[in-house]
């Protein structure tokens, strides 16, 4: 590893680092699969994966290491647009899409496409709408483009709680998720494991902010993706004899089909908009749009994505950058549904109809782990029925090795994946929420005379405090990791996007108009999910409370719309500003707007 | 350069930029919602042991999406040069 960050080498040889790094990893792998072989306890694989990946990601945080404002907070805008895109997919790609998406996709069938759909799309409006001009603008943080624009604290501190309450929502989530995966392959407590976690993920962050970051989810994203893909290549192999899942899992969604009517399931996997009785529902179709479109809303209001955008060196690499973004995030998104239909197909034909006596070896091996499988011989004629087969969401991909066959060394890989998933979200959420309290409160609020040590030793101490405060929450287990995700995306939707889009799009937006449809927009979503899920609210037009962002989300718009109207219109200044951010070339005239 | 470019190529460029943005928003809205609006009728037709209205939704879209993203990003650039506003 003989290269050092920021000396310029490192810049131009991205390639040959990073095919140095896979070809390690990837030796590591077989390595680990000899020892194996030879007799090596399974609990050491497991031990060597979740350390050394960790102490990898420190390796590149140290190196990282910075004492620059512009490399602390946006990484010194010198990633390159293919490499931002990786990172991208890392920051992206949680525990919630690495570990419960198929596995909801598993249980739920066409209905929780509406996840796999809304996790994608988003970027379309990234694209169009906000990323290159967020680049253009060229700041720090998402709240630092709103008080611009906005003209003053208030649209900055508005801008600050929205991002403020989504990213925690967020990171909570992202720590429930490292505790699982980490109690579960060293052995130790869920409270300690979450904390054992957290270290992992100051290392990656502290010293270096943005710029270790962006390096460090570059190398997380290339486990992960081979993590994911290596088990359910080699099944579909095994299976049908082509190494490409997503063309062949069509034959198992066939087979599933006709072992449903002869096991008498009433809702089909693939049938769309069906209730549990597997009749059409106006309910399930309302709610699969309203979730598609609060993802896709919230992907474009997610401020620790948008700001990924900051770190390019041009307008026209953050736009390429966005269409890497997605690539990246597609190979594991078109995957997903491949593991859902194997690990049901494998159910329907070797385990439900089966002598309880002799099920296959993963399904013995999970039941002994505590409640994520259960078999309980209901009527007590050694037969399973498929009533009598309860599996958790979060095992369909931990699993997937065993059902196809595999070593247990991929199964440590899968581990190791599943932590640089959910590893990488959260530090970029911690940087995310970080960034706005130390740039937008303490600089540009409390102390603008501050001087730059002084700035970056504020950022690191508040990154710990706020990795503390989020690891403490999530010890409590507030609610489920795909719930508490979904919740962050309506939060942001109904916040950040009308404010953002229209301050762009719409030059007659005034601040007044922003703040107030800001503000409104985010309480009647807040209200909503506060009211329906702790003070048994009833629900309006049956839409869930993970897609409340669906009546927040136009109440910004129309506020910040008739506002504006009624209020003075933006000074000339301000029109001059916002032609700046719309043209790639040329300076910003931000001094003239403040 | 775009310090000094004149009002009306300024709006011209800006008319050209906002008419990229709804085609691209269109075929988004096409993508997203439209043809899932009718699903149960797709998943009739069977490709490869896939019904079709499913297989948009966990695979057809997505691609949709890759493409439309680096599609903007080349239309874009290609008005920028035009105008003779992109980076150096």
């Amino acid at each position: 590893m003989a290269y050092e960050i920021g000396k310029g080498g490192f810049l131009a040889n991205l390639g040959k680092v990073y095919g140095g790094y896979t070809g390690g990893f990837i030796g590591f792998t077989i390595l680990l699969g000899i020892l194996e072989q030879l007799g090596t306890p399974n609990l050491y694989i497991g031990y060597a994966f979740v350390f050394l990946t960790i102490a990898v990601y420190a390796y590149i945080g140290i190196l990282s290491r910075t004492a620059e404002i512009s490399e602390y907070y946006v990484a010194g805008r010198v990633v390159p647009a293919f490499y931002n895109g990786m990172a991208t997919g890392a920051d992206w790609m949680s525990a919630a899409s690495f570990i419960s998406m198929a596995g909801g996709l598993y249980l739920a069938g066409y209905a929780n496409l509406g996840y796999v759909l809304g996790w994608t799309g988003g970027y379309v409006l990234v694209a169009i709408l906000l990323a290159p001009y967020l680049r253009k603008f060229g700041q720090f943080t998402i709240p630092d483009f709103l008080g611009t624009r906005y003209e003053g604290n208030a649209a900055r501190i508005c801008g600050v709680i929205v991002l403020f309450s989504a990213s925690f929502t967020y990171i909570v989530a992202q720590c429930f998720g490292i505790g699982i995966i980490t109690s579960r392959f060293i052995g130790i407590s869920f409270e300690l494991a979450i904390f054992v976690g957290l270290l992992g993920i100051l290392v990656c962050s502290m010293l270096g902010g943005m710029r270790a970051v962006t390096w460090t989810q570059v190398a997380q994203y290339i486990i992960l993706i081979i993590a994911y893909l290596v088990p359910v290549v080699w099944l579909s192999t095994k299976k049908y004899g082509v190494p490409i899942p997503e063309l062949t899992y069509g034959q198992a969604l066939q087979s599933i089909a006709e072992l449903e009517k002869s096991l008498g399931v009433v809702r089909p996997h693939s049938a769309a908009f069906v209730d549990a009785r597997g009749q059409f529902s106006w309910v399930e179709f309302h709610n699969f749009w309203a979730l598609v479109l609060c993802l896709m809303v919230g992907t474009a209001s997610l401020p620790h994505i948008l700001m990924r955008y900051f770190t390019t060196p041009s307008v026209k690499q953050a736009r390429e950058s966005v269409g890497w973004s997605i690539f990246f995030i597609f190979l594991l998104y078109f995957t997903a549904p491949a593991y859902a239909a194997f690990c049901k197909l494998e159910v329907y034909s070797n385990v439900i109809g089966q002598p309880i006596a002799s099920l296959p070896a993963w399904v013995q091996n999970w039941s002994q782990v505590g409640g994520l499988l259960t078999i309980r011989d209901a009527n007590n004629d050694g037969i399973l029925q498929l009533a009598e087969f309860v599996i958790n969401q979060d095992i369909i991909v931990l699993a997937m090795p065993e059902i196809a066959g595999l070593p247990y060394v991929i199964s440590g890989l899968v581990a190791a994946g599943g932590l640089a998933a959910a590893l990488s979200t959260a530090d970029g959420l911690l940087l995310a929420i970080a960034n706005a309290l130390s740039h937008d409160i303490y600089y540009k609020m409390i102390d603008p005379k501050a001087s730059t040590m002084r700035r970056l030793l504020v950022a690191r101490v508040l990154l710990v405090i706020v990795a503390i405060i989020g690891a403490a929450v999530a010890g409590t287990r507030p609610s489920g990791i795909i719930q508490m995700v979904a919740w962050a995306f309506s939060l942001a939707a109904a916040g950040l996007f009308a404010p953002l889009v229209l301050g762009i799009w719409w030059k007659r937006t005034t601040a007044l108009g922003a703040i107030l449809g800001m503000m409104s927009g985010f309480l009647v979503c807040l209200y909503y999910l506060v009211g329906t899920r702790y003070f048994d609210m009833p629900l309006w037009f049956g839409i869930r409370n993970i897609s409340s962002a669906l009546f927040g989300l136009p109440v910004a718009f129309i506020v910040t719309y008739v506002v504006s109207l009624v209020t003075t219109p933006p000074s000339k200044e301000m029109q001059d500003f916002v032609d700046s951010i719309r043209t790639p070339a040329g300076a910003v005239k931000a001094e003239a707007a403040h | 350069m775009a310090d000094n470019m004149s009002p009306e190529k300024r709006e011209e460029y800006w008319n050209k930029t906002s008419k990229l943005m709804w085609t691209i928003m269109f075929w988004w809205f096409f993508f997203s919602f439209f043809i899932h609006f009718f699903a149960r009728q797709l998943n009739e037709i069977v490709i490869l042991g896939f019904p079709l209205g499913f297989y948009m939704a966990a695979q057809g879209s997505l691609i949709s999406f890759v493409v439309l993203c680096f599609w903007n990003a080349s239309a874009q650039n290609r008005i920028d040069e035009e105008y003779g506003v992109a980076e150096e």
